[in-house]
């Protein structure tokens, strides 16, 4: 694959220290005039938190808005299913926190792989996120003199992640939804349901609109716009077993790409160590148990091989309490994806546990035993009670099991300062750009980065590109830039329902992600990363030949969509895979086996790899271009992570 | 444990919304450890493989929230387990040779879009009649600035855990919508921040209920359905002040 080291690509961060850049830029982005907003169409796909938080915003400003979401219902968006909290520098708790040790805690967390100016901005606005959010009515815990309680989170030493019971997702989108809906109401937002993008259309480099297929009618739509904002979330779904709902994809993105958005670090990938493990060869999808579990919970497996015993009549002196002994300081609250790779090795081992041998104790009897029954009850009641519904196994009395699962994707569209991509007038926000978390995410920073995008960031910075705009009509969608594009979606349609093979989409997309889990996941090497770019390609070959849809394209058809889903997913588990193996350094969520301390841990290589990859797409026959941004750090000096 | 057990079942086919629907009948082999819309996964992939078009069902985040699934299980919306989504619900539920009938919700106002899937968008329209605080983004002060209660904030996260899935309207006789419509409504006006438009909320979102929903007779089969519990008083709440919303006009008059 080639490789294009010249720095091609242009952040636009502004000029200033750090503090002053966001303030500056503010100042000195262009302005559209209020009575001219409603001049100028903007299309939002995705009405997640970022996508509802943005059509209501821009809504609100007078913008006229057309959102899009392939749901029944904006609210159905898999943002809701956030669990643990959302993160902002309020420093309620006094105890030390502020804007800049969320940034540097961000920065640090990310492995030095963001950009500084970006993170400070998230860090600056996410105070403004809480006041939004609650002026709305997000029921967040209190205390019981009326304030906003805090908890600290995933490993961080201050308390600054607000909360609403283990549903804060589902609350802040409610608020974010509700916003949009008012101004559905107030006629500034056209809400579409059950439209799914298929294409970004673009004329003279420029955005001007987008393709949908209405996925009851079947009916391929133009829609076109001053500019295009993309809120779709991420890719996870590419490992066909992870914690994202079943319908989330990488279509939207991906088709953007392929019209000339550039596509960044799509190998950094984060997965969460404690989700219910499969339970069978059909299992659809895992489901995450919050992390604070770990705060109670002991971590071990048996030291024998293949021990079938059930974990009571397995003796202390044969468990093996791994984490524990190899991290003494940390124990069983390592980070993320030290836990996740250690539970990957005992079970690789021949150590795993449960009736697939797939999963590692997390075991409470210690706690149970300590606090008593009712103690740990108050605190992990609703989840112990969910991981019982779905196992029917009692973690009062049996040691739950646990096992990493695939659960967010720090890479994404690459977007500049403003959230523009490579196509001017097209911009990515929430988990669908790669911007803020650079090889790894905090806990409790994806609902902050939707929203600070979404809310306080896009809503400013869209002005500055359609300003220039301003007397120019949207292009007309009988314009053949767009009457083409319908054309090529119908053939493609056609072209799923006349292969006639013999296996189903699911077959293929449960393939695809166990070669994408087996060669891309917890830990990569260069053997088995080549292993997969050839695997892809030939189960790719044979998805095209040998899949089955049947049914009609103007009915409601669940196979077809995914068909173009899962035919996306193909082309970017194949890029997945030369970025990784383009990435000779381990960082993040990306560990290479190669690089790796003599402990065993992450080893960066900062000389070669402090940079981002962003990719550009050549066509389907060809490779795609390797393209760097540099990035600086001015303000923090990356170190060596170290947790023992 | 796991164990194998077949099932017998009768699932409405229905291929679109103007032609007629019919019960058709399968039998299916699946583990009790297995979800059950996995089981219905499995079901499809056979039918596939036959050439037969699989059953069109919904389901998204399978985790009990996005509020997506929902069909009727043996006459229950979302089965037989209490409180839990059709997405939650295990085989285990079941026994070797059971029946099992799977019907789309069914409410006029829910119409049936392709076998166990319906249009549930007047819930949207609800929500688009009033379901908000009108707070433009920026315009918010400090959130502490405003202390609530913490019993006030617990209430109305209880009302805000409504995941929109609609068992509650298909499990009414009548077809109302009053438990989805009031637990909006208690959300905000347990709340200081939902005081200013308490009263035209309720009346707005009262009268689109009403141009969809059927009436509500106190039956409280809507509760027993509901997957988060929505509590039945929530009922009252909303029928004491849409009642003291119409009987005086409050512009003028303060909030109380």
């Amino acid at each position: 694959m080639a490789t294009n080291n010249k720095t091609v690509l242009d952040s636009r961060v502004p000029s200033g220290s750090l503090e002053e850049k966001w303030e500056n830029h503010k100042f000195s982005m262009n302005l559209v005039n209020p009575n001219n907003k409603r001049k100028f169409d903007v299309i939002v796909v995705g009405t997640g938190l970022a996508g509802a938080s943005a059509a209501a915003s821009l809504g609100e400003l007078g913008y006229k808005v057309k959102a899009f979401t392939f749901h029944d219902s904006p609210r159905r968006a898999h943002s809701i299913a956030a669990q643990g909290g959302i993160n902002a520098a309020k420093n309620y708790k006094n105890d030390g926190d502020s804007v800049y040790r969320l940034f540097y805690d961000t920065i640090k967390g990310g492995d030095y792989r963001s950009r500084e100016a970006n993170v400070h901005r998230l860090a600056e606005v996410s105070t403004n996120i809480i006041d939004q959010a609650t002026a709305q009515g997000v029921p967040f815990a209190r205390e019981y003199g009326g304030l906003l309680d805090n908890r600290s989170f995933g490993g961080a030493q201050v308390s600054r992640t607000f909360y609403a019971r283990g549903q804060t997702g589902q609350q802040l989108l409610l608020g974010a939804y509700s916003a949009m809906m008012r101004q559905v109401a107030a006629g500034n937002v056209e809400l579409h349901t059950r439209a799914e993008l298929l294409d970004v259309v673009t004329k003279d480099g420029q955005a001007c609109g987008i393709v949908t297929r209405d996925l009851l009618s079947g009916e391929v739509i133009a829609h076109s716009a001053h500019a295009v904002v993309l809120a779709t979330g991420g890719y996870g779904n590419v490992y066909f077993l992870s914690t994202n709902a079943m319908m989330s994809n990488v279509t939207a993105a991906w088709r953007a790409h392929r019209r000339g958005a550039f596509f960044a670090n799509p190998c950094y990938t984060q997965i969460h160590p404690t989700c219910i493990p499969a339970s069978d060869d059909f299992q659809s999808k895992l489901t995450l148990m919050s992390e604070s579990l770990r705060n109670d919970g002991r971590i071990w497996v048996p030291e024998a091989f293949d021990d079938s015993r059930p974990a009571n009549e397995i003796p202390e002196n044969e468990r093996d309490y791994y984490l524990e002994t190899r991290y003494p300081a940390f124990g069983n609250l390592v980070p993320r994806d030290v836990a996740s790779r250690n539970a990957k090795n005992v079970v690789d081992q021949g150590h795993g546990v449960g009736p697939l041998k797939n999963g590692v104790y997390l075991d409470f009897s210690a706690a149970v035993g300590r606090d008593g029954h009712d103690a740990i009850s108050a605190k992990y009641g609703n989840l112990f009670d969910m991981y019982e519904s779905i196992t029917g196994e009692n973690p009062y009395e049996v040691p739950m099991r646990i096992y990493p699962a695939i659960h967010y994707t720090m890479g994404g569209v690459w977007v500049d300062y403003n959230l523009m991509t490579t196509i001017p007038g097209l911009y990515a926000i929430g988990e669908a750009n790669f911007s803020d978390h650079g090889a790894n995410r905090l806990g409790a920073s994806a609902l902050m980065q939707g929203l600070a995008d979404g809310y306080f960031v896009l809503p400013y910075t869209i002005g500055d590109g359609l300003a220039d705009q301003l007397g120019e009509p949207a292009v007309s969608t009988d314009d053949p830039v767009f009457t083409n594009a319908v054309n090529a979606i119908e053939d493609e349609t056609a072209k799923w329902l006349s292969i006639n093979g013999t296996r189903s989409v699911d077959y293929f997309h449960r393939e695809l992600g166990r070669l994408v889990w087996n060669h891309i996941g917890m830990s990569r090497n260069k053997e088995g990363l080549e292993k997969a770019v050839s695997e892809i390609g030939a189960l790719k070959e044979e998805f095209y030949n040998d899949v089955r849809v049947l049914g009609s394209a103007d009915t409601l058809n669940l196979s077809l969509e995914k068909a173009g889903r899962v035919s996306d997913f193909f082309e970017l588990a194949e890029l997945m895979a030369h970025d990784a193996l383009k990435r000779e350094e381990s960082c993040g969520g990306h560990f290479r086996e190669e690089h790796q301390t003599p402990e065993g841990e992450a080893q960066r290589d900062d000389d070669n790899f402090a940079h981002v990859a962003a990719w550009e797409w050549n066509g389907k026959e060809d490779l795609q271009t390797r393209h760097v941004e540099k990035l600086d750090f001015e303000n923090v000096t990356p170190t060596q992570r170290s947790y023992k | 444990m796991s164990e194998v057990i077949t099932v017998n079942l009768k699932i409405w086919r229905q291929e679109s919304p103007e032609k007629s629907g019919y019960f058709e009948e399968y039998t299916q082999k699946i583990t009790t450890e297995a979800s059950f819309l996995e089981m219905i996964d499995l079901l499809n992939e056979d039918l596939n493989s036959q050439g037969l078009e699989p059953v069109a069902i919904e389901s998204d985040c399978r985790e009990g929230i996005c509020g997506t699934c929902g069909v009727m299980i043996n006459g229950q919306a979302h089965g037989p387990r209490k409180a839990t989504t059709t997405c939650q619900l295990h085989m285990r539920e079941f026994s070797d040779g059971d029946e099992i009938v799977i019907e789309p919700f069914r409410a006029i106002s829910f119409p049936v879009i392709r076998d166990l899937v319906v249009d549930r968008s007047p819930f949207d329209q609800i929500i688009e009649s009033g379901g908000y605080i009108s707070v433009n983004t920026g315009a918010a002060s400090d959130a502490n600035l405003t202390p609530v209660p913490k019993e006030a904030a617990d209430q109305a996260f209880d009302a805000a855990a409504c995941i929109g899935c609609g068992a509650c309207v298909a499990a009414c006789p009548n077809s109302a919508a009053q438990l989805f419509t009031s637990a909006k409504l208690a959300h905000m006006a347990s709340l200081p921040q939902g005081q200013p438009e308490r009263w035209k909320r309720t009346e707005m979102m009262v009268g689109t209920m009403e141009e969809f929903f059927g009436s509500c007779t106190n039956h409280g089969e809507c509760h027993e359905a509901c997957p988060k519990e929505i509590n039945l008083d929530f009922i009252a709440f909303m029928n004491r002040d849409y009642m003291k919303a119409k009987v005086k006009n409050r512009a003028l008059s303060g909030q109380r």
